[in-house]
């Protein structure tokens, strides 16, 4: 709706302002009008304008401008128009260094002054629209979503806030849910980079080939199927962050590719020939051991040296179990908004029940349950019965599973992952849901183990 | 509700006669042919060779019979505003008035031969377009509404003589609630108009 948009016409002469405030109405801005320069910094002190129509000369106060400049110390992204009957080119080169957006010469066709109103107000649209979300995205990553009163996890915020602005790469390690991509994304709006572009890639999501070009991207004919050029991740980031997941799962080859790019910076297209230059930061995580990987031959040590130049380890949850309130609360105040649901608090023995849980899944498998409790629930607090999807597995410190002879862990978290596809019947959504992994990790243990799809 | 007409010396009856029967049938009112207007003084400007919308609007205002509930100045003069190159109308939006020139919906005007039949449709939308303007209405997104601004002849050709969907509902619902308030007994136009 146009009546969301303010112009103020300012001109000396009362039939060119009011002429021209009730063309524009037609259009449906809400449109004032002033005599004067003075009148219209006045004016500008008590509303903000989306767009200022100001008459060159005004005699005999300040003329349009001295004018613009005064308004532009109030409101710096304020359009403005400079309009004047008699043109010359100084005074036009004068305007535009000045910072007004447009200078007509009246009489102007009104395609012109049409045109210009209706594309001033489709980048004032964007410009809002772009503020909202990089707010949103701000709250959403930034340190008060990760939510914390653990030393362990304040020295992490420290550290974050230090390499924030390096080029270094970082090594996130932490077992899955412990927020990884959380921390990455922290990583990239605390620095220097926050208006550029993260892009995220779970290496464990793709094979080998697959993987390689959404890396690197290919040029058209360069294997059956690239029916044109593509751009890969590491361009797509430009001078932004691109966020490595599931390193730990790379394939020995795509190891001696991704070391070569962090040593020379620079990389080719698949079948191209031309060299481009890797600006982004490189963030990678994985929920593996990498050094236990190193030694056993798995993951290159040159590398692992090269991706662990800052590290940081993630505490599982139960290493920060003090966090458990404040994260069910913030979770509570965030999913109960989006659920659409009146939930307020969690009952004192609710409280108790999830902090005496083990949650393997760590934060996001706490995340989900108290998702699960809001949509079920009925009143304003979560209280015991809400979680009792939680007893149906119980891990926490009442019965405990025991492991059958001479199974090793590896055998175990296969086993595990095999019974729950079986129960969802493949699905992996619902699968790593159960689990409490993220998806590419789920397809990293199904490619670990060969389980058969 | 009563809507009057008021030409502006050099309307033919004949595009009046069309003006009245489509504003009675569309807004199911009364409508009134008000005396013609001499040119008002000093509203040709030599130098653009055309007449100020503003001063014909000046001189009109004062001619509304007490009761009409709104205006519609009809001329052949070419009008612009001073912003403004030429403009087709003025209105004042929820305002009593409005201003249509005819001089630029002639094929004539830009060197074609005359068309009679194009001539009254694109009239007729403009008429609906202006007076639209005076009940509240602002310009549409829907380049077939008559209520789309039109910067050229070929705009006014591509709308459709009648209201979008929304636009017509915008009106009715005005018109509704202005007929309540005439037969409250405040009947006067709502705008204070520019």
């Amino acid at each position: 709706m146009n009546s969301t948009w303010k112009i103020l016409v300012v001109d000396d002469e009362v039939a060119m302002r009011e002429s021209l405030a009730a063309w524009l109405r037609e259009d449906g801005y809400v449109v004032d009008v002033a005599a004067s320069g003075r009148e219209a910094v006045e004016m500008a002190r008590g509303c903000q304008y989306d767009i200022y129509f100001l008459d060159l000369k005004m005699p005999p106060g300040i003329g349009g401008i001295e004018t613009m400049i005064e308004i532009r110390k109030l409101q710096a992204d304020a359009a403005v128009v400079i309009i004047t009957a008699y043109a010359t080119v100084d005074t036009a080169i004068n305007a535009l260094k000045e910072g007004a957006q447009e200078y007509m010469v009246k009489p102007c066709n009104p395609e012109e002054i049409s045109l210009f109103v209706k594309r001033t107000i489709e980048v004032k649209n964007l410009q809002r629209e772009n503020l909202y979300l990089r707010q949103r995205l701000t709250r959403h990553y930034s340190f008060q979503d990760i939510v914390s009163k653990n030393p362990a996890m304040h020295a992490i915020f420290d550290l974050i806030k230090e390499v924030a602005s390096q080029r270094s790469t970082v090594l996130i390690q932490g077992a899955s849910g412990t927020g990884k991509e959380l921390v990455a994304r922290a990583l990239h709006e605390a620095g220097g980079r926050a208006a550029r572009p993260f892009v995220g890639v779970s290496c464990a999501a793709l094979a080998e080939t697959l993987l390689e070009s959404e890396l690197f991207g290919h040029e058209k004919g360069s294997f059956t199927g690239a029916n044109a050029r593509k751009r890969g991740k590491f361009e797509a980031a430009g001078g932004g962050s691109i966020f490595l997941d599931e390193i730990g799962d790379i394939s020995p080859k795509l190891q001696m590719d991704l070391l070569r790019v962090l040593q020379e910076r620079k990389f080719f297209r698949l079948g191209g020939n031309e060299e481009i230059a890797m600006e982004a930061r490189v963030i990678a995580a994985t929920n593996r051991n990498l050094q236990e990987a190193v030694e056993k031959g798995d993951f290159r040590e040159d590398l692992f040296y090269r991706l662990n130049v800052i590290n940081i380890r993630l505490p599982s949850l139960c290493e920060r179990r003090e966090d458990i309130p404040l994260l069910v609360n913030h979770f509570i105040e965030r999913l109960a908004l989006e659920a659409g649901k009146p939930v307020r608090e969690v009952s004192k023995a609710a409280l108790k029940l999830l902090l005496d849980h083990d949650w393997p899944g760590n934060v996001r498998e706490l995340e989900n349950a108290v998702e699960r409790a809001i949509v079920t629930a009925r009143g304003e607090v979560l209280d015991v019965p809400d979680f009792d999807f939680l007893a149906q597995a119980p891990r926490g410190n009442g019965s405990r599973w025991s492991v059958p002879d001479g199974m090793s862990l590896a055998e175990i978290e296969k086993h595990a992952v095999e019974s729950v596809l079986d129960r969802t019947d493949g699905n992996i959504k619902q699968a790593a849901e159960i689990l409490g992994v993220d998806r590419s990790t789920l397809y990293a243990m199904i490619r670990r183990h060969n389980i058969p799809r | 509700m009563l809507i009057c007409l008021l030409p502006v010396a050099g309307v033919a009856d004949a595009d009046l006669d069309a003006m009245e029967r489509f504003v009675g049938l569309y807004f199911a009112c009364e409508t009134r042919r008000l005396p013609t207007l001499e040119t008002p003084d000093g509203s040709h400007d030599a130098k653009r060779d055309q007449y100020d919308a503003t001063a014909i609007m000046r001189a009109a205002l004062p001619l509304c019979p007490p009761g009409a509930t709104r205006l519609l100045v009809v001329t052949e003069h070419d009008i612009f505003i001073p912003m403004l190159t030429f403009i087709f109308g003025q209105a004042q939006v929820n305002g009593p008035a409005a201003v249509l020139s005819l001089a630029r919906l002639h094929q004539g005007f830009h060197g074609l031969p005359e068309q009679r039949e194009l001539f009254v449709e694109r009239v007729l939308k403009e008429v609906l377009h202006e007076l639209g303007h005076t009940f509240g209405l602002v310009h549409c997104a829907d380049r077939q509404c008559a209520m789309s601004l039109s910067i050229n002849v070929t705009n006014i050709d591509v709308k459709r003589g009648e209201l979008c969907a929304a636009c017509a509902a915008n009106l009715a619902e005005r018109l509704r609630v202005l007929r309540r308030e005439t037969a409250a007994g405040d009947g006067s136009p709502t705008g204070s108009g520019s």
